[in-house]
């Protein structure tokens, strides 16, 4: 087939990949609870909590990512708005492993860089989420 | 999970790499050890700093004594030899053990705890003690028993008359013993219960008060640094005092981390101690140590390290501890790793009569090794003077492999040093030559 479409057919992303970001949102939310309940309580286990809930969310945003850096493959996918949401991925994943690392810092040796790590991962995260859900319904702007 | 692993592990394996190309050993920084040691800006980067000792056989190779000495290896294929006892009549005990099993509580604590298992020894702990007798004086321990089997984590050794005190993990235990006996007589008899929730630090490390009264047990904090919660801290990182006719106890001596080796000084009543500090603080922080046990005193874990130091990674903080905090006798080096401490006798002669040897495991949270060797610390007036000296070195090559790791020492009256080995399961005898 060939045809040269000026404005791309919008696409919903494929519902294995929307269910993995969905899910990550959730699992960086509790990850920063965590440490915020550890920064308030002195509690060694919420720290504990937040290292398992980052490692599940490098596991599940690992997906995401694979879905975002393969979709570009497709020329329809390679608008500005998903080359941006593929980076804001990139970047989310690859602060949320530093963000493992430094939770493996032992106890209060994690603040509070533990914490502001995983406050800018939550709002990444968000902010992918929002860009990557919402092209079901708006799509790229031409 | 898997996903952090592979790359935790490849980024550990990078960092191994380059650290595998340095082949220079050279030491600690500038005065790492003795009374005043230097102490730099605490730093942790990203990723820990590891060296893990890469194993491989002894082959012909011995490890290295001085000048006049000569080393002979008197037992091998044991199972986990941490400490040894050198009994009134030249026998030698032997504890054979590996204890702990805390769990995992985070991804650091899988990942961390393979990477550290590569510089061990993959064989079962015996959970026993063994008995080597040397019948003529050759200094060949042609005869070899099982004295007691089925114990957990035996660890430190202790003989007073003729009770024979052994720390197992969870308990302190006695047996019957007579002169001249190979193999104990029935099961042991519980002295008292030692503290063994989690394990973290297992080892039960044990002396015997010089007039017999009490025991000395070293209790192992149960994190590096307060990371399994402060609740379970109770009743550890201390020395406590037990009664050995009851079993009664009390700590004797709090705040020190690790305690892994006892000894009280000839001729006095004096307890020392080597201990194993905390890490993730760099290289040459904070320094491992040998002191006096002072009644009632505080060592600074976790809330400070050599002395009054704060550790900002304890939380909440006590500053009316670390005000009231003791900083020990003579510093040993960061991450050395003492596992061994006995005074010195007469009979090991010249320069190494007075002092005390001790065995240093060695590094693993440092870039480059240090420890892996026995170390002498020379002793004027009955105290720590002047710099530590190699005694038995060799047991990390220059090739960068790893053939042995130093654990407990014991000297024999007779003149003989004798010096377990953990990764080759060897017991070590280092005399003077004649």
């Amino acid at each position: 087939m060939i045809a040269v479409v000026d404005r791309p057919p919008q696409r919903p992303l494929h519902p294995v990949h929307a269910f993995f970001l969905a899910a990550t949102v959730t699992l960086y939310l509790g990850a920063l609870l965590s440490d915020l309940a550890y920064a308030m309580s002195y509690q060694v286990q919420w720290t504990n909590f937040a290292s398992w809930l980052i490692a599940a969310g490098l596991l599940f945003g690992g997906v995401v990512l694979v879905f975002a850096l393969v979709g570009l493959r497709h020329a329809y996918r390679r608008g500005r708005r998903n080359l941006l949401y593929a980076f804001i991925v990139l970047a989310t994943w690859v602060l949320s492993f530093i963000n493992a690392l430094m939770h493996a810092k032992d106890a209060w040796g994690v603040m509070p860089e533990g914490l502001i790590l995983s406050a800018i991962v939550f709002l990444l995260i968000c902010v992918a989420a929002w860009m990557g859900l919402s092209n079901v319904r708006i799509g790229d702007v031409p | 999970m898997k996903r952090l692993a592979l790359w935790a592990v490849a980024g550990f394996s990078v960092l191994l790499a380059a650290c595998g190309n340095d082949a220079d050993l050279s030491q600690q920084g500038p005065a790492n050890f003795g009374a005043e040691p230097v102490l730099p800006d605490r730093q942790r980067g990203l990723l820990p700093s590891m060296t893990i000792a890469s194993p491989t056989q002894w082959g012909d190779q011995r490890p290295t004594v001085p000048q006049g000495y000569v080393i002979a290896a008197i037992a091998t294929d044991l199972r986990i030899p941490r400490q040894s006892l050198v009994l009134p009549n030249g026998d030698i005990l032997v504890a054979e053990g590996k204890g702990g099993g805390a769990p995992k509580l985070t991804s650091k604590d899988v990942i961390g705890g393979y990477i550290k298992a590569q510089g061990n020894s993959s064989v079962k702990g015996g959970d026993r003690l063994t008995l080597l007798r040397d019948g003529n004086g050759d200094g060949i321990y042609e005869s070899r028993t099982v004295f007691a089997e089925n114990l957990n984590a035996p660890y430190g050794l202790a003989l007073i008359g003729n009770q024979l005190y052994v720390a197992n993990q969870d308990a302190l235990v006695r047996f019957d013993y007579t002169e001249g006996q190979t193999q104990a007589i029935g099961a042991p008899v519980k002295v008292t219960d030692l503290p063994s929730q989690i394990n973290h630090h297992w080892t039960k490390a044990l002396t015997a008060s010089a007039d017999g009264r009490f025991l000395y047990v070293g209790i192992g904090s149960n994190s590096n640094i307060t990371e399994r919660g402060m609740a379970a801290e109770v009743d550890r990182a201390m020395v406590w005092q037990v009664d050995a006719q009851t079993g009664a106890h009390k700590p004797y001596a709090t705040g020190l981390r690790n305690p892994t080796a006892l000894a009280i000084q000839p001729g006095t009543d004096r307890l020392w101690v080597v201990v194993n500090e905390r890490d993730e603080l760099g290289p040459d922080l904070p320094p491992d140590y040998l002191t006096s046990v002072r009644e009632g005193g505080f060592y600074g874990w976790p809330y400070s390290y050599w002395g009054q130091n704060v550790d900002p990674r304890v939380r909440p903080q006590d500053p009316q501890k670390v005000a009231v905090a003791i900083t020990p006798d003579y510093a040993l080096g960061s991450h050395v790793a003492p596992l061994g401490v006995a005074f010195s006798a007469p009979a090991m002669g010249g320069v190494f009569a007075d002092g005390v040897f001790v065995g240093e495991r060695g590094s693993w949270n440092r870039e480059k090794p240090v420890g892996y060797k026995v170390v002498f610390v020379p002793f004027r007036d009955g105290r720590p003077a002047g710099a530590p000296v190699d005694f038995v070195s060799g047991f990390r090559g220059t090739d960068g492999k790893t053939r042995g790791r130093p654990v407990g020492v014991s000297v024999d009256p007779r003149g003989a040093l004798i010096v377990a080995d953990d990764l080759s399961n060897t017991l070590w005898r280092v005399t003077p030559a004649r």
